[in-house]
């Protein structure tokens, strides 16, 4: 008969298989725990209010309904919280981008005195926490009655946590970069600001990108900080206009699970366009 | 001869001397904005938290240690430090086990790794006022997704958020849940890196997976685990998002966190003195975790050698 007359290695093929199958199984139960939660803020923000409160829960949205969004956009100011939100971290990224490659780059590449120990100094402000640092950049700009504006959400970011961590990874760059190469710029008369505008920064694209999309991550979901600082509304970002639609008096959850959609989206839709590079930059943040 | 190499000479140092100047030129805007928005905050929050400075009286005081034995006789604030470690305790294990767990089940390629990866990866980018509202969401009482899952199945869900001992377990869990996947793309780095011959010659003396995963690759990432280990600590020392967005520290102050807890006191009672010292304590602590860090880091560069 066939089936006794199983050889040794079709046991070891139908092992495998079952393995493998197993293996599968499992992670599909994860990616479905992981993304399910998602799912459910997605399909949310386009039901009715009416199949938001049915039971048994609506698994897929029937009628789908764009009213959540319509309201966000027209009669709540989600526009300029998306607004704020956008150019907000885009000034803080493009700061944090050229102080932290032009400090990296000085601690690489150039002797000076002092660098070393100047260089620990910005090493130790990676672990120093905004949370701690948050009173007094409070009283010091509503003293200064900054304290409602967006001045102090682009700079904090730029000096604090992401200018440190920047001026680390690009300096982890530029001294793998061969010093030869510096040298024969410099003695075909380039100075170092030439040296660095032609020669290190296209060198250092994929590093400068890392940092984008570290800094610019963190700023579009920094929280604490706007929570602190901004009191009039008009000048909230998209984390803010949230929490402040969730803590309405007859707040409605497929309006909320709408802002949390559209705040969220963007980011997602770039993430899913190069995971790769996301997953590197934001765990080498974890690495130091 | 020797006049042209004194000449040379010359210029290389005149043109060291013009990168020195080239050298400060470049740090000085990051040096300068680093002393005036970190540093110098840090040395704010050490004067700030002995004195009494708050919103309400013009003049602020010196009152020594005042603040510190207050925030030590506070019952809120020992209970606070307690639901801070409570949640460290319950997140730290169960987080290490499943990255750990994560990292080994998909830092191999095979048909669909980077969707599971990316899948694990999501929440990650996702900001912790979305994963928190979202989560107060799916833990509704009435109408959340969990209940009604459990009324299908004929269980009436409890109050989860509600609940005084629930509290910081959900907080838990819904930080465990958003922070997997960075924890687990560090370990595959990590685990990718160590030689293939290991398993290979263990393999030859018959070893299995778990054996091979407890002799081999646990003590080969050991440097990355106490790294992660280090940062999640700090990172759920810092936790405020998720708990502003979930409980705000409610029931009662039954989830009051740290940070929680400072936010609290500076910016909703202002009393920023007082909030300044329980700063200090957080900075205390986070100082300490990062000294013990890189102090381990070097003991294992010197043990690599």
């Amino acid at each position: 008969m066939k089936t006794n007359g199983l050889t040794n290695n079709d046991y070891a093929r139908r092992k495998k298989l079952a393995k493998k199958t197993g293996k599968y199984i499992v992670c599909i139960i994860i990616a479905v725990i992981m993304l399910f939660p998602m799912y459910w803020m997605f399909t949310t923000s386009f039901k009715t209010p009416m199949n938001v409160a049915k039971y048994p829960p609506q698994w897929w949205p029937n009628p789908w309904t764009l009213d959540n969004f319509v309201e966000l956009f027209v009669k709540r100011p989600f526009l300029k919280y998306l607004w704020n939100s956008v150019y907000i971290a885009a000034l803080a990224t493009l700061g944090v981008v050229v102080f932290s490659s032009l400090a990296g780059y000085a601690f690489a590449k150039i002797r000076f005195k002092g660098s070393n120990i100047l260089f620990m100094v910005i090493l130790c402000g990676m672990m120093m926490p905004i949370e701690v640092t948050i009173i007094p950049i409070y009283t010091a700009l509503s003293s200064l009655k900054l304290a409602d504006g967006h001045l102090g959400l682009i700079i904090c970011p730029m000096f604090g946590y992401c200018g440190a961590f920047g001026t680390f990874l690009m300096r982890q760059y530029f001294l793998t970069v061969p010093g030869e190469l510096v040298q024969a710029a410099k003695l075909d008369g380039a100075n170092q600001p030439r040296v660095f505008m032609k020669i290190m920064v296209p060198m250092a694209i994929s590093s400068i990108s890392t940092l984008i999309i570290f800094t610019f991550l963190q700023s579009w979901n920094d929280y604490l900080l706007p929570l602190v600082l901004l009191s009039s509304s008009e000048k909230f970002t998209l984390p803010l206009g949230l929490t402040l639609l969730s803590n309405e008096d007859g707040m409605k959850w497929e309006l909320v699970m709408a802002a949390a959609t559209f705040s969220t989206l963007p980011i997602l839709v770039v993430f899913y366009m190069c995971q790769e590079k996301f997953m590197a930059s934001l765990s080498m943040s974890g690495m130091k | 001869m020797t006049n042209e190499v004194k000449t040379k000479r010359r210029k290389t140092r005149s043109l060291e001397y013009s990168d020195s100047v080239w050298g400060y030129a470049f740090i000085m805007p990051m040096l300068i904005g680093f002393l005036i928005i970190t540093v110098l905050p840090v040395i704010m929050t050490f004067v700030y938290s002995m004195t009494d400075k708050n919103m309400m009286s013009r003049t602020t005081n010196f009152i020594g240690m005042e603040n510190f034995i207050k925030l030590f006789s506070d019952k809120t604030f020992r209970s606070t430090m307690w639901q801070t470690l409570e949640f460290t305790v319950l997140l730290i294990p169960s987080n290490m086990i499943l990255t750990l767990g994560l990292a080994s089940l998909l830092k191999d390629k095979f048909k669909g790794c980077g969707f599971f990866r990316t899948a694990v990866f999501t929440p990650v980018v996702t900001s912790v006022v979305v994963w928190g509202v979202l989560w107060k969401y799916i833990f509704q009482t009435d109408n959340g997704l969990i209940n009604s899952v459990l009324k299908m199945m004929g269980i009436t869900g409890p109050q989860w958020l509600m609940n005084l001992k629930m509290a910081i377990p959900i907080s838990v869990f819904v930080t465990l849940i958003k922070g997997l996947g960075m924890n687990m793309v560090i370990f595959i780095g990590a685990m990718l890196d160590v030689p293939e011959d290991y398993y290979e010659a263990a393999e030859l003396d018959g070893a299995n997976k778990f054996q091979q995963f407890f002799k081999i690759t646990l003590p080969n990432i050991a440097p990355s685990i106490f790294l992660v280990l280090i940062l999640t600590t700090i990172g759920s020392l810092k936790v405020f998002g998720q708990v502003k967005a979930l409980t705000n520290g409610g029931p009662g102050t039954s989830s009051y966190v740290m940070v929680f807890y400072i936010y609290q006191m500076a910016f909703q009672s202002y009393k920023f003195g007082y909030a300044s010292a329980a700063s200090v304590i957080l900075f205390l602590i986070i100082v300490a975790l990062t000294i013990l860090q890189w102090k381990m880091r070097k003991r294992w560069v010197f043990h690599e050698d």
